[in-house]
């Protein structure tokens, strides 16, 4: 039996409250019964139609039969009734549809195989980016920043390191000199600093102990270009000067260090060597990271390593008591260790590049990779 | 440098096989770079250390295996015949100061003839060329201990002396080598009664060389000033066996002992006899002053006691004599051939490596004070995330340029190196164009069209005999703005994506006026090129560069380039963020189109509004420009939004209408024609 409109004799509102429930009943139940389009035709012109539809029944049966005092209260009630059905009829079209808008969104479909619209992200210079992998990593140990010029003059670039004039050892700097400083006294004479450990000096010069500073910079050598050299590249040295500093304080800020910038698995073993400013003083190579120490790979021997296992990577030492000299610390009450690395050779071997030459030639090809 | 490791069994036994012991010796500071060759034909490359002439040997390589591995080391001796009668010979020292010890042996009737085998085997085996049985005798003793000697023909030395003198000017010397040599006083000789025949420790002349005639031989063994070797080495470009031992320091006591085992080895293959005893002048002694070793110190700069067993085995092996010393300490008295010891440092060093710097354990020192950053530290790092969230990347260019492009750039007085790597490279850059140029070009020649790279760096001047370094940065973009592909057309880069770039990047400093105007350098596009001005200060110039300079460094595109000085720009502070309240009352927009001439720019009619001083105007931002057509030549229409907005109120319409007249009026007094 079709639900048809009751006619109504009594408008209380518990009345009005139970005739509308019913009737919204109905209506939902007839909704979920729709299945096809005609179907959706028919409970749409049985609820909505202007003609006879159960719309306009409740505004014959209920509203215009209420009584006076009634009619605001059944006026407000028809009219939700009126918003629910116009409602449900609409949801029940974009049920049966499946989704009322399916036929616009399907002619708005985009192949989205095609790539996207990208805007392009610049790459920090690998050098650069390094470079400050290293400094972070003494940061994070308590070391400060500190610069130095790059046109230094004899004395900061090699005297007060213990570099005495006329010693072989300035002949292993490969040193370029700036014109016209023949007038010059000796420690006066200006050139492109080969290493930035002229800043240790204006470090300590600047600040008594404890100093704990990397220093970070460009550093020229008279090398003509090739793969394997540059007249420009890229150091960070460090220094760590106080009341107890030891070798084996050294030895272990590096091996930390090392471990921090190539992954815990690296070992680091340490030998003797010779630099003017340190004493003693030591190579410091990590076990190949790429044949993980082995010394062979792929069955034949390393490459990276020459079959040893093992990669030279920084130089170091205890800061040598003469340097203290020349800034003024007692050698005898503190003690110190420095440190230096290239930045290129160790950008080198986490990104396998090849030839240097590619760090300074503004190649984006290149410089894209490390983005 | 090579070494035998077979030759090493002279001295000492070996404990292990060849290749253990090259990783050993160089884990205690004798490197070895590489081996090759097998059994007694092994060789070692070494690479020691500028401040060990003492190990560039073979005996002491052996004294180092013998520290070591604790093993006893065979001493060198030479085996003599008696001599015979007295020699004539005479040395005169000079120059004691340079020369302090010249010693010297007459040997005569002795034959010139090849090595023996073993002699000219080991030789061969180090890459020395067998020459004859008596220089080979030199050069054979050079490498058994280290000791440049050197053999004359006695019978070429006018008036059977040798002396040793600084030379005269103008005096010459034909070196070995076959090379007539300028002398000046700078030089020290050795000279027989008239003229030199040798440069000190450098090199024989050749005038009175070894020769299959000769057959009275005279050996020289000196010691010299290393620095004096040192110089005249260089000032003769003439680097030797022997200069490189002498300028690094030769063993003071072996001058007896090196020459007599040249005249060992001579008597032996070539016969002859012996004449008088060795003739030995001492000028004057270089004494090795003993050093205090306090065990206390070994521990505090290397962090680990060490036994007194294990001290004084490794300092004993090395040659060093350890008496007692103050406070239960030691007295190290220093061989004669360790020249690099001095101090007691250079003690602890010793002791450290032959222990075996593995063996000490790692620390990590206590951490005193705090990280202090560089002062541009934040404002460099925020420059650098722009860039590379605005699409450049970074590059790094040449310190070094061209004397002419360090003269286009700037105009401020170049550096010169005094030993550049090339013409190109011969002064340090006043301006980062030229290497942003260098690297552009670089992409464009390799088919790259689209560019934008950033480089950050110094440039130098020179400033009297000072020099100053300037920080810099230097933006450089070429090709399209936006590539173009299936979803958008592309579109070429302009003077404006550049500006827009350099008003990000300048936005994050805080200024009381920043304003831009078309004052650039001449290698800029003149009419498309701008100059920031930031508090009356030039902080950046940017733009198109100028078609001829491009052209002359032959870049085939329009290249845009900014250079941003950091010196100047750093003067001000990065701008700190302060929270503004959220407007509460809507904003109202007016647009006004005018015609101008081309002589009124937008920044004049910008300021001619903002002069107007009316607080509720928000923006004056230009949105639509146009030329031609209905616009008349040397005209340009313009249409200006103004947006204003009262953090108090709703605006009135009245007091809009209001501003929009006042706004209306100052455009037209600059000229302006409202367009209807
Ligand atoms: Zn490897």
């Amino acid at each position: 039996m079709p639900y048809s409109v009751p006619k109504l004799t009594d408008f209380s509102a518990a009345a009005l409250d139970r005739a509308v429930r019913e009737l919204l009943s109905v209506l939902d139940q007839e909704s979920a019964a729709v299945g096809s389009e005609n179907d959706w035709k028919a409970f749409r012109d049985r609820w909505i139609a202007r003609k006879n539809g159960v719309l306009t029944q409740l505004n014959d049966l209920w509203l215009k039969a209420a009584p006076k005092d009634a009619k605001r209260d059944v006026g407000q009630r028809v009219n939700e009734v009126k918003g629910k059905v116009e409602q449900t009829v609409d949801a029940t079209l974009n049920r049966i549809q499946g989704g009322a808008s399916s036929a616009r969104l399907a002619s708005e479909r985009v192949d989205v195989t095609l790539p996207g619209i990208r805007r392009a992200l610049g790459a920090e210079h690998p050098v650069i980016k390094t470079m400050n992998e290293i400094i972070g990593v003494f940061r994070n140990l308590g070391y400060s920043v500190e610069e130095g010029p790059e046109i230094e003059t004899d004395y900061y670039n090699f005297e007060a390191l213990n570099f005495p004039p006329n010693h072989p050892a300035r002949d292993t700097q490969d040193t370029l000199f700036i014109a016209g400083q023949e007038s010059k006294p000796l420690r006066d004479r200006l050139l492109l600093r080969t290493h930035t450990s002229p800043v240790q000096i204006r470090t300590m010069e600047k600040m008594k102990p404890p100093v704990r500073v990397v220093c970070p910079g460009k550093v020229h050598r008279n090398d003509a270009p090739d793969a394997t050299h540059s007249p420009i590249f890229h150091q960070v040295e460090g220094l760590a000067v106080d009341t107890n500093i030891t070798f084996c304080d050294l030895k272990g800020t590096l091996d930390h260090a090392m471990k921090a910038l190539f992954g815990s698995s690296v070992k680091t073993r340490f030998y003797p060597s010779f630099f003017p400013f340190t004493e003693p003083s030591a190579d410091v190579q990590i076990s190949c990271i790429f044949c993980d120490g082995k010394g062979t790979r792929d069955g034949g021997p390393c490459r990276n390593c020459k079959a040893s296992g093992w990669i030279e990577l920084l130089g170091c030492g205890m800061v040598d008591p003469n340097v203290y000299g020349f800034v003024d610390y007692d050698p005898a009450k503190v003690s110190g260790f420095a440190f230096g690395m290239g930045v290129e050779r160790i950008a080198i071997l986490k990104y396998g590049v090849d030839d240097i030459q590619l760090f300074f030639n503004g190649d984006v090809r290149f410089l894209e990779q490390f983005e | 440098m090579k070494i035998s490791p077979h030759w090493l069994r002279d001295f000492v036994d070996l404990p292990v096989d060849y290749r253990r012991l090259a990783d050993e010796l160089t884990l205690a500071g004798i490197a070895v770079e590489g081996i090759s060759g097998e059994r007694e034909n092994t060789v070692f490359e070494m690479e020691i250390t500028t401040n060990r002439p003492d190990a560039m040997n073979h005996y002491g390589v052996a004294r180092e295996v013998s520290a070591l591995y604790d093993l006893p080391l065979r001493p060198i001796e030479a085996k003599l015949p008696a001599a015979k009668g007295k020699s004539d010979v005479t040395i005169e020292i000079q120059d004691p100061e340079l020369c302090p010890r010249f010693t010297a042996q007459e040997i005569r009737n002795a034959t010139i003839k090849a090595s023996p085998t073993k002699i000219a085997n080991r030789l061969a085996l180090l890459d020395q060329r067998p020459i004859s049985n008596a220089v080979d005798a030199t050069n054979y003793v050079l490498w058994e201990s280290g000791k440049p000697t050197h053999v004359f023909d006695l019978d070429l030395l006018e008036g059977r002396k040798l002396v040793i003198r600084r030379a005269a000017d103008g005096e010459t010397l034909k070196t070995l080598d076959g090379v007539d040599r300028q002398l000046t006083t700078e030089d020290l000789v050795v000279a027989d009664a008239k003229k030199p025949v040798g440069l000190a420790g450098v090199m024989g002349g050749y005038d009175a060389m070894i020769t299959e005639q000769t057959r009275n031989i005279l050996i020289e063994s000196a010691w010299w000033d290393p620095v004096t070797v040192r110089r005249m080495s260089k000032r003769h470009g003439l680097h030797t066996d022997a200069s490189h031992r002498f300028e690094r320091g030769a063993d003071f006591e072996s001058t007896v002992l090196s020459t007599n085992r040249v005249a060992q080895l001579i008597l032996e293959s070539g016969g002859g006899e012996l004449i008088g005893s060795v003739i030995d002048v001492i000028a004057r002694k270089l004494d090795l002053a003993p050093i205090e070793l306090d065990r206390r110190e070994v521990r505090r700069i290397l962090g680990e006691e060490l036994s007194d067993l294990e001290i004084s085995r490794i300092l004993t092996r090395l040659g060093f004599v350890l008496l007692s010393g103050p406070e239960g300490g030691y007295l190290v008295h220093i061989p004669s051939w360790r020249l690099d010891i001095e101090r007691e440092i250079d003690l602890i060093e010793e002791i450290a490596r032959l222990h075996g710097y593995d063996k000490f354990a790692n620390t990590l020192p206590a951490c005193t004070g705090g990280v202090i950053d560089q002062p541009d530290a934040a404002k460099d790092s925020r420059l650098r995330s722009s860039l590379l969230a605005l699409g450049y990347n970074e590059g790094i260019s040449l310190t070094f340029v061209s004397k002419d492009d360090a003269k286009r750039f700037s105009a401020a007085p170049e550096i010169d190196l005094a030993n550049p790597i090339s013409d190109e490279a011969s002064v340090m850059r006043t301006s980062m164009l030229p290497g942003m140029l260098n690297m552009l070009a670089y992409n464009l020649n390799r088919g790259t069209d689209n560019v934008r790279l950033f480089e950050a760096g110094n440039v130098f001047e020179a400033a009297g005999a000072k020099t100053v370094e300037l920080k810099r940065l230097c933006v450089g973009a070429t090709g399209k703005a936006a590539e173009g592909g299936a979803h958008q057309p592309a579109r070429p880069l302009s003077f404006f994506d550049l500006k827009g770039d350099v008003e990000d990047l300048l936005a994050a400093f805080t200024s009381w006026t920043l304003y831009y105007d078309a004052n650039t350098a001449d290698y800029y596009h003149p009419g498309r090129s701008a100059r920031a001005v930031m508090d009356g200060t030039t902080v950046a110039q940017f733009g198109q560069l100028h078609p001829d300079v491009a052209a002359a460094r032959k870049l085939r595109q329009d290249v845009f380039v900014g250079e941003i000085f950091l010196d100047r720009l750093y003067q001000h502070d990065l701008r700190q963020v302060r929270y503004e309240a959220l407007p509460r009352f809507p904003g109202v927009e007016r647009d006004f189109s005018f015609v101008f001439g081309d002589a009124v720019v937008f920044e004049k009619i910008r300021q001619s509004v903002v002069g107007l001083g009316i607080a509720e105007l928000q923006s004056f931002i230009p949105v639509e420009i146009f030329r031609g057509e209905k616009v008349g030549v040397g005209e340009y229409s313009i249409l200006v939004r103004a947006k204003f907005q009262s953090a108090e109120r709703t605006l009135r319409d009245d007091e809009v209408a209001k501003w929009c007249r006042q706004i209306g009026r100052a455009l037209e007094s600059l000229g302006g024609v409202q367009r209807v």
